[in-house]
This record gives structure tokens, sequence and C-alpha cells, in this order.
């Protein structure tokens, strides 16, 4: 009786693709918006608490760490919204074409980049 | 629930090495992933060195030099040698392809040699596709239907017709785009993956067949079908140029008009 078969390596063994990356970063962005959303209820929910509560908050947004959490959130959104338009295209039956892939994934990245400085820059 | 982390019994160890002992300046190293069912031991890589102004350009060929001449227990499959029978798909360099049709040249240092990825190995490069082709099987990859062709004539098929299966009738079945799919590694059980949806849309797309509407029904399903996340492995790796993510979009889009 043979023993039981091994399972061949995968992640262990396959390059990252550009394909493959910007995929999960999708899914890792989305996540990350689901827990930006949770910081966006507290806001709301200090301000229920009284004032005091809420200049806590906006102090800790204020800090380094808290305008870090911020930054990453807005860079989470635009990729998120970028990389979304992307996918409604394929679901519509455009751009699967590995050339064009690679373009609009460069371009998902590029945009999304620009966006987050130019909200910062107009933030600031 | 995706397991990232390789079971203990498929953890890959430190193998054996075959240095080359004459003299050579055009010197290849082969690092190849062995396992056999006879012995106790966890997969290994042996280490193979190779004199290339003596070995063929493509892949297949150091791998058949080897076992001709280093060592004869080195297992893998092959056949046409030249990108038709699909027998010699395995992951080199990284990413899944047809040992024949990839060129040794166009690796950078050593060559890495896998089988094709999460999938049970029986020998070496030989994975176990039991389960890829009773996906296939679930498919029916066939011509189906209902009324018969006029007396004394054929199914017809304008030129039109046929040009829509262009892209989809090439492909060999050597699942390198199947196993290059994380949502087919995670979910392969319940998930089709894209060698196997290529050829339901293959069928889905010929203007003979008679069963469109069954075979969509049979894929709406959020395993068989929605699994697929539109990752693009597939299409970026398949060796044949094809796209089986395209192929994919379109039974999506057939979903939504039926």
């Amino acid at each position: 009786m043979a023993r039981e078969r091994p399972i061949s390596p995968h992640l262990q063994v396959y390059k990252p693709q550009i394909t493959s990356v910007l995929s999960i970063f999708h899914r890792i962005t989305g996540v990350a918006l689901t827990f930006g959303l949770i910081l966006l209820i507290a806001w709301i929910f200090t301000l229920s608490l009284g004032e005091e509560y809420f200049e806590y908050f906006v102090m800790f947004i204020k800090s380094w760490f808290g305008l870090l959490i911020l930054f990453g959130f807005t860079f989470a959104l635009n990729y998120h919204l970028c990389n979304g338009i992307r996918h409604l295209f394929w679901d519509a039956g455009y751009g699967y074409e590995i050339e064009t892939v690679h373009k609009s994934g460069l371009a998902v990245l590029v945009v999304s980049c620009i966006l987050t400085i130019l909200i910062w820059y107009l933030a600031l | 629930m995706a397991e990232f982390i390789l079971p203990k019994n498929s953890k890959v160890q430190e193998g054996k090495d075959f240095p080359y002992k004459g003299k050579s300046e055009n010197k290849k190293v082969f690092n190849i992933y062995r396992w056999s069912p006879d012995d106790d031991d966890n997969p290994r890589i042996d280490t193979y060195t190779i004199d290339m102004d003596d070995c063929g350009p493509m892949v297949l060929d150091a791998l058949i030099k080897i076992k001709d001449e280093v060592d004869s227990s080195l297992t893998f499959r092959r056949s046409c040698r030249e990108g038709i029978c699909g027998s010699c798909s395995m992951n080199v360099d990284g990413t899944n392809t047809l040992a024949c049709l990839k060129s040794i040249e166009d690796v950078k240092g050593s060559v890495n040699i896998y089988p094709l990825p999460h999938m049970p190995v029986i020998k070496d490069l030989v994975p176990d596709l039991t389960d890829a082709y009773k996906q296939l099987t679930s498919i029916k990859p066939w011509l189906q239907t209902v009324n018969k062709p006029k007396e004394g004539s054929e199914r017809h098929q304008s030129p039109e017709e046929r040009e829509k299966l262009d892209g989809l009738w090439e492909c060999v079945l050597c699942f390198s785009c199947s196993t290059s799919c994380p949502s087919y590694w995670w979910n392969g059980d319940k998930y089709l993956g894209p060698a196997a949806l290529l050829q339901a849309y293959r069928w889905i797309a010929d203007s003979r067949d008679e069963a469109k509407e069954e075979r969509l029904k049979d894929l709406q399903d959020s395993f068989k079908l929605y699994r697929c996340h539109t990752i693009m492995n597939c299409t970026k790796t398949c060796p044949k140029g094809l796209n089986p993510a395209k192929a994919i979009g379109e039974i999506k889009k057939l979903q939504l008009e039926t």
C-alpha cells in the first residue's frame, strides 16, 4: 500500500504575479476599509459621548499614528475604488487581454496614488 | 478553509547533488522536486548540473538528458515534445508551463522545477489529475443535441459561427491554468477551475450544441463558477496563449442574460 501522497508546493514556489498580487491587494484593502468604517463610527460615537471624548478622539487621530491610519485608509479607499472599476469592466466583458490587464493594473496603482496624494494635499 | 502552509508530509527537504564532472564553460543547474511513494522520505530537491553545449534548448530536453544520462529514476510525463499533447505541464521558474515549450535560456540562474502546484503527487513531477479530469467530465465536453440533422446532411456551421470557437478548441488540457489559480488551490474540490470552465464555454459557444441552457444552469453555482475572482493568473500562465479568464467572464455574462 503506497503512502499518502504529498501536496505539491504552491504559494511557496509560485512567483508573485502582477495579476495575483493586485488581486489579493484588492481583498486586503477591502478588509482594511471595513476597519476604517469602524473608525468612522467610533468618531461619530465619541460625539454622542460628549465634547471631552470627541477632543480625545481628535487628539488621537491628529497624532502621527492616527494620521498614518488615515493615510492608509484613504489609500485603501482609492485603490479599492479604482480596482473596483477595473472589475466592472471585466464583468462587462472588456479588458481581458493580458497586455490590457498589465496596463489597467498599472493605471489603478498610479491613479490611486495620485488620488491619495491629492486628497492629502487638499486636506493639509 | 484555505491551507496556506504545506502539511507535514509535504514539506520539501534538501536532496542529493549531482555535479557535472567533465569540463564545460556552459553549465546550468537544475533543482528538481523529487518524491517517491516507495520510501518513507519527505519530498526533496535534487540538484543536477548539466553541460548545456550537449543539451537541447528546452527544459524538456534537459529533463530527458538527466533521465538518460544521470538519474534514470527521475519521473515525468512527456509525449509529443512540441506543445500539442499537454503532458509535460509543470512549474518551471515559478510559473506553470509546458516543459517542451519553455526555453532554458529564458531562465536566469538555476532552473527550479516543481510539479503543477497544489496537487497530490504520484511521483516526482507527476501530479494526480484524477479530480481535474472528473471536473472536466462534469461539464459534459461533447456535442449535445435534441434535433436530428436534416436527412443525409451533417450539422452545418457557418465560418462566422466556427470562428467563435477559436481560442477555445486549442486547449491541450495541461491544467497549467487551473493549478496557477489561488482560488483553485483553496477550493479545488468545489470550484471547477479555468481549464474545465474554458471547455464548458467551448461547448456553450458552439452553434451546433442544443444544451446551452442546461449547461448554463448547471454552472449557476457559487462554487463551480463564481469562485473565479478574475485573478487572471490562468491567462498569464497559459502556455498556448489562450484566455480562460475571458471565457469564464463570457459564461458569467451569459448567466445574467438567461
